[in-house]
């Protein structure tokens, strides 16, 4: 076992895709995301107006999202009796959300347990890698623009510290909405000076007079900017839509055909 | 009293089991990972379900709450000094198995079993259970009664069971041949039922309110929420496999589902960060709390809203579902045979939407 010490603060560095991470994606920008059909119809179907119900202002990103954002304090919780790494714990930031990587090969919980946005993680040391399975996680989203993730879903993380930087790779696997797995990365950069700072959330109404009850989102057909992005930018409807082909650098032509219109 | 006194033939058991099935139309749903009870093939209709493999499970949830899984619908236990609380029960041949799990956890008597709605995969094992209990009753003496001649193997005393309370309509419906299939049997039937909005309890120091929930999955719903506890036992207005399984034959209907899931959502209070706090164990599926069953309530009220459109566009029921209204969460809920199917849920909600227009 090789383990690495992770402990620290360490300050996310958003260069990376930075559009998409900081002012966020713009609606129907799925492309590089393997979506099927029916993810993409969710895509569609979704008006952000759904983050103004009670229910959705103060959630967290899930874990597998959340590698994209916000600074993090991660520490170990090490058994008195054996000094080993019993768990790593995590708190960002963002909605001070925490999760738990546990080091000390518990049984996951059974199938018809709760759920959570940060999922439950199990953790092991592959050389210098930390490697992260995590089972049990709420339906969430893998692109702030509707883009779904089920709670059917599993993940895979490393943890690869390099000196005073790390890299963290999420693999995301998901029968119900994902053709192929979905990969990202992720750097971050030592910084124990900085604090994470306590993030209270307390949801209100902000719309007055939304009926009980009441969904937004749009009907089939109707989404009012479908591709405003596309044609914006000059790719085809095609690379907009997304699914696993648009991933690959071979698309490239068929994304910027629209330019030669 | 051992259990075997009051248990029916296995024979007998298993043909009640085939009828509890065929008579619901909420199917039995195994609480297993979504997907796998999805892709499973249907049951052959007339083969009886084999429950010798069937293992209760016991998830521990807060306090003196546990939910039990097996086959058929969750049950709810709730344990005390004032005794044992029981909502549903699932099928008949898997009472023992329920009954062992229970004597683990309490050795108290069963005093109350609550039926959320009067499917057999919930009520099956409602006599065996009550019979293996004893309400208090006569002037708090009948209890006592029953209990010690059943710790001594004696025969128990005329009306030494467990209550079994429910909605009237959940009475009226299991007395009544519905689809071709027989009446449940007697000692299945509620013998308290409520009429009301709601009925309150005070059981093992703790509130607990019953909300009848009209015309959901059926028209004799109920949710009992245990209010020291902050867990709700919601039948099975709410699951986490399919799509909601509405039994028009017992006036079951899609207003009311979505009326019900607004309700749970109004009863609870998530901890922090819109999770945890309040917790949900579904009719079918695993435990939930305030945000799955938002996500669920958005599925139904989307695809709701997308047939309502459709229908008032005057599109017929080919064209509704060649439209593929619910393609986004297929691979999710759906499911292509039994009750639970896309194309039946696709057919109830168009025609309840065509009949109100």
């Amino acid at each position: 076992m090789a383990e690495v010490d992770l402990s620290g603060v360490w300050n996310v560095r958003l260069h990376e895709d930075l559009p998409e991470r900081i002012p966020g994606p713009d609606m129907v920008e799925y492309h590089g995301v393997p979506v099927n059909d029916a993810n993409r119809a969710r895509g569609l179907a979704w008006d952000p107006s759904i983050l103004t119900l009670e229910e959705y202002q103060c959630r967290p990103h899930p874990s597998d999202y959340f590698t994209r954002f916000s600074p993090e304090r991660i520490w170990k919780e090490i058994d008195s009796e054996t000094q080993e790494t019993k768990g790593i714990h995590i708190r960002k930031e963002w909605q001070a959300a925490e999760r738990t990587i546990w080091m000390d090969g518990r049984e996951r919980p059974p199938a018809y347990a709760v759920h959570s946005f940060q999922g439950f993680s199990l953790g092991k040391w592959e050389g210098d890698v930390l490697a992260v399975e995590t089972t049990h996680l709420k339906q969430s989203y893998v692109r702030r623009n509707g883009l779904a993730r089920s709670d059917i879903a599993t993940t895979r993380e490393h943890y690869i510290r390099h000196g005073d930087y790390m890299t963290i790779v999420a693999v995301i696997h998901d029968p119900a909405y994902l053709t192929e797995s979905f990969i990202r990365s992720s750097d971050y950069a030592l910084d124990n000076k900085r604090n994470i700072a306590p993030y209270p959330c307390d949801p209100v109404v902000e719309i007055v007079g939304q009926a009980k009850g009441y969904v937004p989102h749009y009907m089939p057909g109707k989404h009012p900017s479908e591709f405003e992005y596309a044609d914006r930018y000059n790719l085809s409807h095609e690379a907009a839509l997304g699914g696993a082909q648009t991933a690959y650098p071979e698309f490239m032509e068929k994304a910027l055909a629209a330019k030669k219109r | 009293m051992s259990m075997n006194r009051n248990t029916v033939s296995k024979a007998k058991a298993a043909a009640l089991a085939v009828a509890a099935i065929l008579g619901a139309a909420s199917i039995a749903v195994a609480a297993q990972p979504a997907r796998q009870n999805r892709n499973a093939p249907a049951a052959p209709a007339q083969q009886a379900p084999n429950f010798d493999n069937v293992q209760i499970k016991v998830l521990p949830i807060r306090d003196n709450i546990y939910m039990l899984v097996g086959q058929g619908g969750n049950i709810t236990l709730q344990v005390g000094e004032d005794g044992v609380l029981i909502v549903d029960t699932q099928f008949a041949p898997l009472s023992d198995k329920i009954l062992t799990e229970i004597r683990k956890i309490s050795k108290a008597p069963i005093r109350f079993i609550l039926n959320t709605h009067g499917h057999g995969d919930h009520t099956g094992g409602n006599g065996n259970l009550s019979k293996a209990g004893a309400s208090v009753a006569g002037g708090n003496m009948l209890g006592p009664i029953a209990v010690a001649a059943q710790g001594q193997g004696g025969a128990a005393p005329a009306g030494a069971v467990a209550t079994i309370l429910a909605h009237e309509n959940v009475l009226t419906r299991m007395q009544q041949s519905i689809g071709g299939q027989p009446p449940s049997p007697d000692d299945t039937l509620p013998n308290v039922t409520y009429i009301s909005e709601f009925k309150d309890m005070f059981f093992n120091g703790e509130s607990i309110r019953l909300f009848h929930e009209p015309k959901a999955h059926t028209d004799g719903d109920t949710i009992v929420y245990f209010r020291r506890s902050d867990v709700l036992s919601v039948g099975d207005v709410y699951n986490t496999n399919n799509y909601p399984v509405i039994d028009k034959a017992r006036d079951g209907s899609i207003l009311g589902v979505l009326k019900a899931l607004n309700h749970i959502l109004e009863l609870t209070i998530p901890k922090d960060r819109q999770e945890g706090g309040t917790l949900v164990i579904p009719g079918h599926g695993r435990l939930s709390d305030e945000a799955d069953v938002a996500e669920y309530r958005d599925m139904v009220t989307i695809i709701h809203d997308r047939i309502k459109d459709m229908v008032g566009r005057g599109l017929t029921l080919e064209q509704v579902k060649a439209a593929k209204p619910t393609i986004d969460y297929d691979p999710r809920y759906g499911s292509g045979n039994g009750p639970g199917s896309t194309d039946r849920f696709i057919e109830i909600v168009y025609n309840d939407l065509k009949a109100a227009k």
